[in-house]
């Protein structure tokens, strides 16, 4: 087993790329650029191009993923302590001894991301074509999309936390805007509120931590931030390390602020596909995977990462299990992917290769199972009610062959891309070792056991068992142009994981930027240790459930009354009414007793000073009685006054 | 002859000068009040230089004049104005400042 410890960071700072030493690196910045034109023109040029705004727009992410590539090619044809560049672009801005640069750092953790975002985000681009072809606003939609592709970019290629933040913040931007895009439905105008708002909790919590960066280590720069972490104190490092992990609980739809995530669902399709579930939601592990020497120096904090990570898994599997919303439940099933993938972010370097192959991997096959779940949708006439789908399998064979794929994969089925990762996450959770190993070990099989249940649970609904259709509905399959990308989605989700871990290839390329240590994956051992044959007991455990549950009995057409457990996780395990309890109702109280102050005290002290002004200055207007002569008398008393002062005086 | 005499004289012309500032309506009128008040002043500062043998009184009413002549050019322009304006010399009719 081959262990590489040290950082790259650590080791030396990154070489800086010019023009001559590499003609793609040096254009770079195009992967962002590319998309954020695209942006511009759509937005700015209005109706004229609605024609081809979405062509437009669906090509400009196809020419960020050939960039992409051909700088992973570029990557792969160094050293391996080459591979991570500091690509300076121009300076941003600079405030005394502090400026920030728009530097981005081509590394293969960076590019990975890159290829994943612009790779999905074209699929999903191409089957928007389709999926929108109806709506008025499908330039707008595109111009959103292209948008959110390139602050994702900024974010996962950003050489500092400031540009991070940037990325960050435009995600978030994009995420609200296509949340809200059929604003004219008041649920979908305030999920998208209510997502900005509980992720600017989460961004505060980014943005203090790089205050403490800038003031205590003097830097935001990954590298010069990273390269002080030894001498900083673990007060420090724990602070930073907390607030990091807010920011990535808010953008990632970990506990506690996971409320957003299922309301997010009121966005279009795509939308859910490519930022709620394949992109955007896992910024929250990328930030904790590159600020890895930060939680490496703070036992506690990667603690509290393996926590809630555990907790977020269980809890979205739970929910996945009870909601009768297909997409909702699939939410439900991202968070619980995420926060696995958060768990085995919070283990350390033994963890970094199996969440971000598993974030990889997730993102094929969750935009898949997305695209699938729109693509029957628009067979249902947009219903979105899985006790009304039902034997859509003989109508939609594309459909229910790519789903299938995407369900066999996330269920973790030996030798599809699912299965390798997440096997490699429950080594990962074991090799810790100790009691805490056991916990987080069993927490992971659990959830396993629950994605199990839930995935069966949908496909049983959804494609098997007898027809429960509205009346007027009439099933048909989908157009090509989104049949394709769920094929392309449902490929990699047979075949990515296998090409990933075969050979450590993603371990061995991901190590010099992360400091991962290359973990072999021995496939054999896979299906002998204990941890794996608990994985495929449950597994089968989970799925038999289902089968018993849902497909032997015929599935009731309204949700039954159900028992305490059901009831509270289809009610979302009661995060709304703690988040209202919490947090809305005294706000909403301090609110109004501070407009009250507002009023009776702050209002009342400014109005009565004006009343008072007011009112004395009409009391002394009465005296300007307009005659000339009046004045005249005013003033010879007052010159007899004078006069007889002095005279009395002298 | 008593200077004295000269001061009560002006402090007679300046009380008829004050009570017509003050009771009539016409701006002509008050306007000329207000010339016999400063001409009594002069005549007060010649009598006072005379009594004291200094020249210094002479010499302000000789500013006095030169300042009245240029408050006549004023003044009389002003209620040339308001008459054109209004169609009426009196006083009383001229109050936009009212309140």
């Amino acid at each position: 087993m081959a262990v590489v410890t040290h950082h790259a960071y650590l080791a030396a700072e990154p070489a800086v790329a010019t023009a001559a030493d590499s003609p793609v690196l040096s254009f770079a910045w195009l992967l962002f650029a590319l998309p954020l034109a695209g942006a511009a023109i759509l937005l700015l040029g209005g109706r004229r191009t609605d024609k081809w705004g979405h062509l437009l727009g669906t090509l400009l992410p196809v020419a960020s993923f050939v960039l992409a590539a051909l700088i992973l090619f570029d990557l792969l044809g160094r050293a391996g302590d080459a591979r991570s560049v500091s690509v300076p672009v121009y300076e941003w801005f600079t405030v005394g001894g502090f400026s920030a640069g728009v530097d981005l750092l081509v590394d293969p953790l960076s590019i990975s991301f890159a290829l994943l975002i612009t790779f999905v985000g074209s699929l999903i681009h191409v089957y928007s074509i389709g999926y929108m072809a109806e709506d008025p606003g499908r330039r707008r939609f595109f111009a959103y999309l292209n948008l959110f592709v390139a602050a994702m970019l900024v974010l996962v290629l950003a050489d500092n936390f400031v540009l991070l933040f940037l990325g960050w913040e435009g995600v978030g931007l994009a995420s609200y805007l296509l949340i809200g895009f059929w604003q004219y439905k008041p649920s979908a105008a305030t999920a998208a509120k209510k997502a900005f708002l509980i992720n600017r909790v989460g961004d505060l919590g980014l943005l203090v931590a790089m205050m403490i960066m800038f003031a205590v280590l003097g830097a935001v720069s990954f590298s010069e931030v990273f390269a002080a972490v030894p001498g900083a104190s673990d007060g420090i490092l724990l602070a930073i390390g907390l607030l990091l992990l807010l920011g990535a609980c808010g953008k990632s739809a970990q506990l506690p602020l996971q409320a957003w995530l299922l309301d997010a669902m009121e966005g279009p399709t795509p939308v859910s596909a490519l930022i709620h579930a394949a992109t955007m939601v896992t910024a929250g592990v990328y930030l904790i995977v590159r600020a890895g020497p930060i939680f490496e120096g703070a036992p506690v904090a990667q603690t509290a990462v393996v926590t809630v990570g555990a907790a977020t898994m269980l809890a979205g599997g739970i929910i996945a299990s009870a909601k009768d919303d297909i997409k909702k439940s699939l939410a439900g099933s991202t968070m619980s992917q995420i926060g696995m993938m958060v768990l085995a972010a919070g283990l350390g370097p033994v963890g970094y290769v199996a969440a971000i192959a598993h974030l990889i991997t997730h993102g094929f096959f969750k935009a898949g199972l997305f695209l699938g779940a729109g693509s029957v949708m628009h067979a249902m006439n947009e219903g979105v009610d899985m006790r009304r789908y039902g034997g859509l399998a003989a109508k939609m064979p594309i459909t229910f062959a790519t789903f299938g794929v995407g369900y066999l994969a996330i269920i973790g089925v030996p030798l599809l891309s699912g299965w390798w990762t997440k096997e490699s996450i429950i080594s990962a959770t074991f090799g810790v070792g100790g009691t805490a190993g056991l916990v987080l070990g069993s927490a992971v099989i659990l959830g396993a056991l629950l994605t199990a249940f839930y995935m069966s649970r949908m496909v049983f609904m959804t494609f098997l068992g007898k027809p429960r259709w509205e009346e007027g509905v009439h099933p048909h399959e989908s157009p090509a142009s989104m049949t394709v990308p769920m094929v392309l989605l449902a490929i990699g989700s047979l075949a990515l994981g296998a090409f990933l871990m075969l050979g450590d290839r993603f371990a061995t390329f991901l190590a010099p930027a992360t400091g991962a240590e290359v973990h072999h994956f021995d496939v054999a051992h896979a299906f002998t240790a204990p941890y794996g044959i608990a994985a495929l007991v449950v597994l089968v455990l989970g799925v038999a459930a289902a089968w018993a549950i849902y497909l032997r009995k015929p599935v009731a057409e309204t949700a039954p009354k159900g028992n305490l457990v059901t009831v509270a996780a289809s009610r979302e395990l009661y995060g709304n009414e703690i988040n209202e309890g919490l947090v809305m109702r005294p706000g909403q109280v301090l609110t109004k007793a501070l407009a009250v102050i507002e009023d009776k005290v702050i209002d009342a002290a400014v109005h009565g000073l004006g009343a008072g002004v007011r009112d004395s200055s009409s009391g002394l207007g009465r005296a300007q009685t307009g005659f000339a002569r009046s004045y005249a008398l005013t003033m010879l008393f007052g010159a007899v006054i004078v006069a007889a002062t002095l005279a009395v005086r002298l | 002859m008593d200077p004295m005499n000269y001061i009560v004289l002006a402090a007679l012309l300046f009380t008829i000068g004050a009570v017509g500032v003050l009771v009539r309506r016409n701006a002509i009128i008050v306007f000329m009040c207000v010339e016999l008040m400063l001409n009594a002043c002069n005549l007060a500062f010649v009598a006072f230089a005379r009594m004291h043998g200094d020249i210094e009184g002479q010499v302000i009413a000789f500013f006095v004049m030169v300042v009245a002549a240029a408050e006549v050019v004023v003044g009389l322009a002003i209620i040339m104005q308001i008459f054109r304006t209004r169609r009426s010399a009196s006083l009383d009719d001229a109050n936009l400042l009212k309140n």
